[in-house]
């Protein structure tokens, strides 16, 4: 009696074991995630395979090409990706390229709620939803403070005792900081590619007329750490986290918000329109948002996160670095950028390559 | 046995009707569909000339162009003579392990990466680089020297990634020229200046042509070099086609330009084999 009692709960575990195996293996994907780099940290990724038994590949990129390489194959190839929000609207109506996110299997209570409304509100094309929001951050100067206390804001970069110390990206971010800068609203000028046109020229032609002062023009986030690092430049246009990382070795060198407001982005995550692990993706989202994850997550790329309570789990170090950088008003003056309507690019686009090609 | 010549003809022919088709023919018939489509709206599309118009009406698409071809030609003549001396030491002067050696140590630089190379030549050249501490530990400057991010220092790049692609067919045509040649030359007179006019250089000829070709269209389509190390002066047009394909969605503008640079790379390269007297034919031997 004794021994077949046994046998029946052996028996009876085995048959659960299997079970759970086989039910995990038909729910098991592998995600395949196109981000930023720093989004996906390697402890992160270890706990999530972990905890869901789903596989995670990380590809790195940044936003022009995460949307080039979903444009090339028509929302293929990725079943998780991180554009900014600003970037979602315009090529979606353009090439079709994401799916409509159902929101009823996010737990929308881990986010900021004004951060979520804020996103869904600006990614919402055809009265659906294409983004949520997960890191956010600003791109405004990183100036040496010691060797160039002069730079207040990012039309300072010109100034004439700066000359051969200053570098800046030529990519969009440039062109709307300046137009901030000369006291122009670019962003209330997105509706109206006339009144855009004549906003881009004015920048366009303040540029042209800075370009000799300038070292070279940065493309690469590790090029600008060297030329600040090296000392070769004092002020830059970049990213908060930039200057944060500098700020570490060198205490001279941080993030400062400039006078006409630094710049606000924030990275989502949206479902490119033939993604094949929807689910794993959803787990994905709704594991990074929790708290002590999102936390690991600013830990590694600097930048904070839109979950909820996760700044009480980030260490002081960090969140001293963002409130020397960015004093209350600061933080209300940051301008956030509104959905690039489609079309505009191709305005910026001529601007910038004017720009390059000016002697 | 005819049967089967055919099949072996078909079979040694399949690859290189795959390779064309599927890989250029293709691809290129795409993209022109692409370069003929013009954006009206929100994804809509018309077919028309726009793009192409483009080219020609904004002066800086062109002008872009033409630097990319001046520099591009520079770059060969640099090679060229640069690589000449070289190939011709390796090929009629050195002999035995020397030789190889030698020739081994030109294709070494090639084991590593572009990126490497180039990055290489940014620590060599930058503010607090290798040559400027050294011009400032000797004396000559008295202040950091900044080497990169101008035409120079892109020039310097060009010249070093495509030198092996000029020695290597330089060397293999200057081997196959007979010693007894060269010393018959001298039995009947000639000064080494001749000698090397009348009988090195004709017989080299199609090495030269061949690998300044290589170079040439090596240098027009870089992208990495020109872009690291010229900086912020470094308007190259593969640069253009990169932007417009990448950074502003603008692929219809992208594809008309690719297809301009290969038709004017092609036109250029054509015209200059005309005004040599060379052909491809002979080229090839």
């Amino acid at each position: 009696m004794k021994t077949i009692h046994r046998r029946t709960a052996l028996l009876l575990s085995a048959a659960s074991i299997a079970t759970l195996g086989f039910a995990t293996a038909a729910s098991a994907e592998t995600l395949r995630l196109l981000t930023w780099g720093g989004y996906a940290p390697e402890n992160v990724i270890a706990l999530f395979e972990q905890e869901t038994g789903h596989k995670v590949e990380v590809t790195l990129s940044n936003n022009e090409e995460m949307i080039a390489k979903l444009r090339a194959t028509g929302g293929g190839g990725f079943d998780l990706a991180q554009p900014s929000q600003d970037r979602i609207a315009g090529p979606q109506a353009e090439f079709g390229i994401y799916k409509p996110i159902d929101l009823s299997k996010i737990d929308a209570g881990q986010f900021i709620g004004s951060m979520l409304e804020a996103t869904k509100a600006n990614t919402t094309v055809g009265g659906e939803v294409f983004g949520v929001p997960h890191v956010w951050g600003t791109s405004g100067l990183v100036v040496d403070t010691a060797k160039a206390p002069g730079v207040k804001d990012y039309t300072d970069l010109c100034n004439a005792e700066m000359a051969g110390k200053v570098s800046y990206r030529l990519k969009r971010p440039t062109l709307i900081g300046f137009a901030y800068a000369m006291g122009l609203d670019p962003f209330a000028a997105y509706g109206d590619e006339a009144a855009y046109k004549a906003i881009i020229d004015q920048v366009e032609a303040k540029l042209v007329e800075c370009k000799p002062g300038v070292k070279t023009y940065w493309s690469g986030g590790d090029e600008l750490l060297n030329l600040m690092r090296s000392g070769e430049a004092v002020a830059a246009m970049a990213w908060d986290t930039g200057g944060w990382k500098l700020n570490a070795d060198n205490p001279d060198i941080t993030f400062v918000a400039p006078a006409s407001g630094a710049l606000g982005w924030i990275d989502t995550f949206v479902l490119p329109a033939k993604g094949k692990a929807d689910q794993a993706a959803y787990d994905w989202i709704n594991f990074v948002m929790q708290p002590e994850v999102a936390a690991m997550i600013t830990e590694v790329a600097g930048n904070f996160t839109a979950s909820k309570g996760a700044d009480e789990f980030v260490s002081a170090e960090l969140k001293a670095r963002y409130q020397a950088s960015f004093p209350p008003e600061a933080v209300d003056n940051i301008k956030w950028y509104p959905p690039v309507p489609a079309g505009l690019e191709v305005l910026e686009g001529a601007a910038l390559d004017r720009v390059k090609a000016a002697n | 046995m005819r049967a089967g010549a055919k099949l072996g003809f078909f079979l040694l022919f399949a690859p290189l009707v795959l390779w064309l088709g599927l890989l250029i023919v293709i691809p290129h018939i795409d993209m022109f569909l692409v370069s003929i489509r013009e954006r009206i709206g929100v994804a809509e599309y018309q077919t028309s000339l726009a793009n192409y118009l483009t080219f020609f009406t904004e002066p800086l698409y062109l002008v872009t162009f033409l630097r990319t071809a001046m520099m591009s030609i520079l770059a060969t003549a640099l090679t060229l003579v640069i690589g000449f001396p070289v190939s011709f030491y390796i090929a009629k002067i050195a002999k035995g392990r020397l030789q190889s050696a030698l020739f081994l140590l030109t294709l070494v630089p090639f084991y590593v990466s572009e990126l490497v190379r180039t990055f290489g030549w940014m620590i060599l050249l930058r503010e607090t680089g290798l040559f400027s501490t050294l011009l400032q530990w000797l004396g000559l400057a008295d202040q950091p020297v900044e080497m990169l991010y101008n035409d120079v220092a892109m020039m310097v790049g060009l010249v070093y990634t495509s030198m092996l692609f000029m020695v290597v067919p330089l060397i293999t045509t200057m081997e196959s020229l007979d010693d007894s040649v060269i010393e018959a030359g001298y039995d009947l007179g000639g000064s080494g200046f001749s000698v090397m006019r009348e009988i090195i250089i004709p017989h080299a000829m199609p090495g030269i042509v061949s690998g300044s070709i290589i170079v040439f269209m090596l240098s027009l389509g870089n992208y990495l070099t020109p872009t690291m190390l010229g900086g912020k002066d470094s308007l190259w047009f593969t640069e253009l086609i990169y932007s417009q394909f990448i950074v502003r969605f603008n692929w219809e503008l992208g594809a008309a330009f690719g297809f301009m640079l290969l038709f004017l790379s092609s036109l250029i390269v054509w015209g200059t084999l005309k005004l040599t007297g060379q052909t491809l034919e002979k080229t090839m031997g």
